[in-house]
């Protein structure tokens, strides 16, 4: 079998070597009741590479590839087009098969890279610090939750109503376990966020309030108030980005005043690939550090003086601290990290502002040609590359009469809400650089077909 | 006159070592790479772009206008700064890691292929589903191979890593105590056990005790009887252990527990000893993670992406957190999700993850499980513990090795630093391994072995890959019982000697400053 290395002689030389007479001697441990004396029933035998990619490649046929037709997705993932270096990087062995960076002497190309990583990051969302990576956007989410409740010792957050559903499922699931309590609510069809009452809403139990920026229909707000408000009851602001390359375009989060900011890297270097792997990115002020989950990489020097870097402050995490950790977190999203360090390398500064402006370029010529069909509403006055539009029929059969079209319209409300009736008439469509006047054009075209 | 007159082979020691200078820092292919930030510059990118007018009317003056501080490459100096950079790490694609509990297995490159199949890498998870079954089929089949493979009831594959795994097991155990009304507040965790099970615990709101071990490293069966009580919740068992070694009282631990009212939760780090040869669903455990990274050839990436699915008894199996994928009577496959949850499993303790879990993780583990199929898969226990305890008897007289005298290990091996001369220890044996052109084995870990140093080879090493660690092994051995304080001063042919660990914990420093902020900043 191609995969294992050892011959039969090897297997025999071995086992007179341990002064074993069979394999199933070095297995005495095992009670007999759980021996399986034969192969498992009911599973195929070993396969050939070439029988293994018919396989597989027939399976993957049976789904309809976004790349091969008008696609206009988002809520939460994004397709950008990656360049060809950045998955070649990936795939260095080096990078692909290497360990966690525990013995820096060896990993120092993990470590500088992930040292540029957590300065992109930072940077990038307007923080002092971040960390290495988290699994992605949503636990890094609750884990910011759990963070503030450590950093202001108060059990109450307050989720904004334009946070992605499942992020808000996620922290509803963990909140349930932990005893904090979470304010949430559903979002309305209109251009104004939920700003306001989230102001109102902040009391001197507050821990944090967290707000999607730009949110899950695609508006975006000023955060600055919301900061501010937070501030003076003595909470925190967790900003939530779930599109980075927003960020090329407007405002960070954390130059409008929020504490932490956390959000999903996916858009940057890492493809669709059906919901995983993400990497989830974890901003913060540094007067914070000692509270923040993950891993961290660090500067220093070596033995001869040579600059360095290692994993640091792990005091914080479960190898040391075992049960007082601030997080369970061992294995986070390092290779996807190093795709999101590479792609925005490529891209530097003008190159991410170049791709937000034709981003958002794209998203406001899609949405005046769906503002004039008759009956297609553009709920938002405000957004970057993705916006609602309010459709006259339910927006998810719509959604799948669409595709029968071969057009994939973007994501119905219905979906993300089945609960909310009030929000079925909703569909979110996302335009990135890849969406092309063809696109848009068979996407008007599909629409008015639904909605006439 | 011959090409070699030295006689020097690629694996005998350099003959002697010169200390000289270049002018660029370099030492050949040894090159050194700045930062990022000292190479790049803010109006450098590798990406043509063309230029998009835009008005500004519906960013709602949100507009940035200060810099952000992200220097750019083009694309020849992106390739060499990352190129650079990955020959300052090992890997297992340039030789062994004998990380016990990590399992660095080879890593197939037919599983780059098939992760990267248009139909799998170029698909949105909130897509309608008639426009997905291909990939919904791949989770399916993949849980049907775990099923099948563990003997369990039902799995759960949102996990995104081993301790996110940890959590939805104990987060099922804890929803099933609620639900029959028997809420429990400890959960006993063995002192050998990796970190992330305590952490685990707390995390799910816990209060943690340890379990001691016996003198022959396994769990203290009348200890653990004497603890067991209407407040334990849960025990949570790694198997075999940490220290290498087959818990042979498992069945009874199970009973033992499950007599008390609580629940086994196995921790599946070290499945790769026994796939195909023992089901842990007939050792009577009730939820067990899965790390595809580790057991399923999935790549380590230098700290992830993993994957950390969840086998279920059936006690747990109505638990199990959403969304997962059912298999229709008609062939097609659905996600069941919050919205079909209170018809279809309306007992899920929620949700752990946006989406559905680590697909690209997913298509890899299959390319792996079918490649190498039931037959496959037991040969890869097999020789896993058949290399382990290769190692282990070839070094047993010249290293402590607590368990040797008592029966075979398992897939891998513990030894101690007893009989090291004074002054030196574990880690300056690991250091002098670097020198040798290996990985360190884990170190100090379990907690219960003195300078503890596990080593796992994995099925994938050849015998010869063995015999050449064992003959370095053993060299260092000797030098550290004998008190060659040399050790100290290892590695000293790594891109870096011992870096100071205690100065990036004292002043740390996690992100680029410019010089000027960094002067300005002390």
């Amino acid at each position: 079998m191609r995969y294992l290395p050892l011959s039969d002689t090897d297997r025999s030389q071995m086992l007179q070597a341990v002064g074993a007479k069979s394999i199933d001697d070095l297995f005495v441990d095992v009670p007999k009741a759980a021996r399986l004396d034969g192969l498992v029933e009911g599973l195929p035998l070993h396969a050939s590479e070439l029988a293994v990619e018919r396989h597989m490649s027939a399976l993957s046929k049976k789904n309809m590839v976004a790349g091969d037709v008008p696609f206009f997705l988002g809520c939460g993932a994004y397709r950008h087009h990656v360049p060809a270096s950045v998955d070649h990087i990936i795939q260095r062995g080096e990078f692909l098969t290497s360990y966690t960076p525990y013995q820096p002497e060896i990993a120092q190309g993990t470590l500088q890279m992930l040292f540029e990583f957590q300065t992109q990051v930072a940077r990038l969302f307007g923080c002092d610090i971040a960390n290495s990576s988290m699994y992605d956007g949503s636990t890094a989410c609750w884990e910011a939750i759990l963070m503030a409740g450590r950093v202001t010792r108060r059990e109450k957050a307050i989720l904004s109503s334009g946070l992605h559903p499942h992020y808000v499922s996620v922290c509803n699931t963990m909140a349930k376990f932990t005893g904090d309590t979470l304010e949430t609510s559903v979002p309305t069809l209109s251009a104004e966020t939920d700003a306001e009452q989230l102001i109102a809403a902040i009391d001197d139990q507050t821990s944090a309030v967290v707000v999607q920026y730009p949110d899950i229909l695609g508006r975006i707000t000023d955060l600055a108030p919301i900061a501010e408000a937070a501030h003076a009851k003595g909470a925190l602001l967790i900003a939530v980005v779930t599109e980075p390359v927003a960020l090329g375009l407007i405002k960070s989060p954390g130059e409008m005043g929020a504490d932490i900011v956390v959000g999903e890297g996916q858009s940057i270097g890492v493809g669709l690939q059906f919901g995983g792997p993400y990497v989830g990115l974890f901003a913060c002020n540094e007067k914070f550090v000692r509270q923040m989950p993950g891993r961290l990489a660090g500067e220093t020097v070596d033995a001869e003086g040579k600059r360095g870097f290692v994993l640091t402050l792990s005091t914080r995490e479960q190898h040391i601290r075992r049960e007082k950790a601030t997080s369970n977190i061992c294995t986070s999203s390092v290779l996807c990290a190093l795709a999101f360090t590479a792609h925005l390398t490529l891209l530097g500064e003008k190159g991410l502002r170049q791709l937000a402006s034709l981003n958002h370029a794209r998203a406001c010529e899609a949405a005046d040609r769906l503002a004039a069909i008759p009956g297609v509403e553009v709920v938002n006055d405000g957004f970057f590359n993705e916006f609602t539009v309010k459709i006259p029929v339910e927006a998810r059969s719509a959604a799948h009469t669409m595709v029968e079209k071969g057009v994939l319209a973007g994501v119905s409300l219905g979906r993300l809400y089945p609960n909310a009736p009030e929000l079925e008439s909703g569909l979110v469509i996302a335009v990135t650089e890849t969406v092309t006047d063809e696109d848009i054009d068979a996407l008007e075209a599909a629409l008015k077909e639904v909605v006439r | 006159m011959t090409v070699n007159p030295s006689g020097w082979r690629p694996t005998a020691p350099a003959n002697e070592q010169v200390e000289t200078q270049t002018v660029t820092g370099n030492r050949a292919l040894q090159l050194e790479e700045p930062l990022l930030f000292e190479r790049g510059r803010l109006d450098q990118t590798g990406v043509d772009l063309p230029d998009a007018k835009v008005s500004g009317k519906r960013l709602k003056g949100l507009e940035r206008n200060r810099y952000i501080g992200l220097p750019g490459l083009s694309e020849p100096e992106m390739v060499r700064h990352y190129t650079r950079l990955s020959r300052q790490n090992y890997a297992i694609d340039l030789g062994l890691f004998p990380l016990g509990s990590c399992t660095m297995k080879h890593n197939p490159r037919l599983n780059e292929k098939v992760a990267r199949m248009p139909g799998f890498a170029d698909v949105h998870p909130l897509q309608p589903q008639e426009t997905v079954q291909g990939a919904l089929q791949v989770i399916s089949e993949l849980a049907s191979w775990l099923l099948a493979l563990t003997g369990m009831h039902a799995v759960a594959m949102s996990p995104k890593a081993g301790a996110h795994g940890e959590l939805c097991g104990l987060l099922c155990i804890r929803s099933a105590l609620e639900a029959r009304g028997d809420a429990r507040e400890v959960v006993l965790v063995p002192e050998s056990a990796h970190g992330t099970n305590p952490a685990t615990a707390a995390f799910a709101g816990y209060r943690v005790e340890s379990i001691p071990a016996n003198k022959a490293g396994r769990v203290d069966l009348e200890a653990l009887k004497a603890r067991l009580g209407a407040d334990v919740a849960a025990v949570m068992i790694t198997n075999p252990n940490t220290c290498g070694l087959f818990e042979p009282d498992m069945i009874a631990i199970s009973e033992a527990v499950h007599a008390a009212g609580a629940f086994v939760y196995c921790d599946g780090a070290n499945f790769n000893a026994i796939v195909g040869r023992v089901r842990p669903g007939d050792l009577g455990i009730d939820a067990m993670h899965i790390n595809l990274h580790k057991t399923f050839s999935t790549p380590h990436g230098g700290g992830g992406p993993g994957s950390g699915p969840v086998v279920l008894s059936e006690a747990l199996a109505p638990f199990g957190p959403l969304p997962f994928v059912a298999k229709m009577a008609d062939g097609s496959f659905k996600l069941v999700a919050e919205e079909n949850a209170d018809e279809e499993h309306p007992d899920a303790f929620g949700r752990m993850t946006a989406f559905h879990g680590q697909m690209g993780m997913f298509t890899r583990a299959l390319a792996y499980i079918l490649s190498h199929g039931a037959d496959g898969l037991r040969q890869v226990a097999e020789d896993a513990v058949l290399n382990a305890n290769y190692v282990l008897r070839s070094l047993a007289d010249v290293l402590d090795a607590p368990f040797a005298g008592s029966g075979p290990c398992m897939h891998e091996a513990i030894f101690s630093d007893k009989g090291f001369a004074e002054g030196l220890s574990t880690i300056d044996l690991a250091k002098a391994l670097i020198d040798e052109g290996f990985h360190p084995m884990t170190m100090y870990f379990p907690l219960v072995v003195h300078g503890a140093m596990l080593v796992e080879p994995t099925e994938t090493e050849s015998k010869a890959a063995l015999d050449q660690f064992i003959a370095a092994m053993r060299s260092i051995a000797g030098r550290a019982k004998a008190g060659d304080q040399s050790l100290k001063a290892a590695p000293i042919y790594a891109p870096r000697r011992r870096l100071d660990e205690t100065l990036a914990a004292r002043k740390p420093v996690l992100v680029y400053r410019e010089p000027e902020q960094a002067q300005a900043a002390e």
